[in-house]
């Protein structure tokens, strides 16, 4: 189980990999990477995350620990960045490992539903008209209250 | 105790973080956040609407009715929009 925050960029692929090699003997590992988005209608050239990280590890720690017991995770990881990123880049990487593949995909979704509306980030978005605060989204909480079922 | 500010909150009080000692009334956060409001024009205007600020106690994130207790870090900030 790991939380990582950090500022430096992350490479998906080598993150993935390292994932999967202390994974001897797992049946399914689901990983997903959130990347910076821009529209050709709606440009944005930086995106600032804002973080309070003593809070986002305690919660996304939380978060894992639950995922493991409820969907029978071997094991997961998070990797968020926060600082300055540019249109493109990997902001989020959840990784999960699980005997059988529903188990992975529902920890991973599981994992990213938390992560849009109880992980302490802000995000500032560069426009051509400005600066602006992306403000939190009821479609996510949507997302998260479907695994209070 | 301290209070710290994140986001567009910060921003308008144009601080990140405060040491303060309220009075003995304030006992939940929601009393804290009006004891803020009532003493502080900024803060008044920037938490007008209560339910677009979220508080965490220590490592905890709280609904507006829980006791702030022996808080040390008393967080407040907009809901988040997550990663």
């Amino acid at each position: 189980m790991s939380v990582r925050l950090q500022q430096a960029p992350f490479d998906p692929g080598a993150e993935t990999n390292a994932f999967l090699a202390a994974s001897a003997g797992a049946g399914a590992a689901v990983t997903f990477t959130g990347l910076v988005r821009s529209r050709p209608d709606d440009p944005v050239s930086t995106l600032t995350l804002e973080s309070y990280p003593e809070l986002a590890e305690a919660q996304i720690g939380k978060a894992i620990a639950e995922a493991v017991v409820r969907f029978g995770l071997i094991k997961a990881s998070v990797i968020h960045r926060h600082g300055r990123l540019a249109v493109g880049e990997p902001i989020v990487q959840v990784m999960t490992l699980a005997p059988h593949r529903q188990a992975a995909f529902d920890g991973a979704s599981f994992l990213m539903d938390y992560l849009k509306t109880d992980a302490p980030f802000w995000k500032k978005e560069a426009t051509p008209e400005g600066e602006r605060w992306v403000e939190a989204k009821t479609e996510d909480d949507d997302a998260r209250a479907k695994w209070n079922k | 105790m301290k209070i710290r500010y994140f986001a567009w909150l910060r921003e308008r009080l144009n601080r990140g973080e405060e040491e303060v000692t309220p009075p003995a009334e304030v006992i939940t956060v929601g009393d804290l956040i009006q004891w803020l409001r009532d003493r502080d024009e900024a803060a008044d205007l920037a938490m007008q609407k209560p339910s677009l600020i979220k508080a965490a106690l220590d490592t905890e994130i709280v609904p507006h009715s829980t006791p702030i207790g022996n808080a040390k870090v008393i967080a407040l900030f907009p809901p988040m929009p997550g990663g």
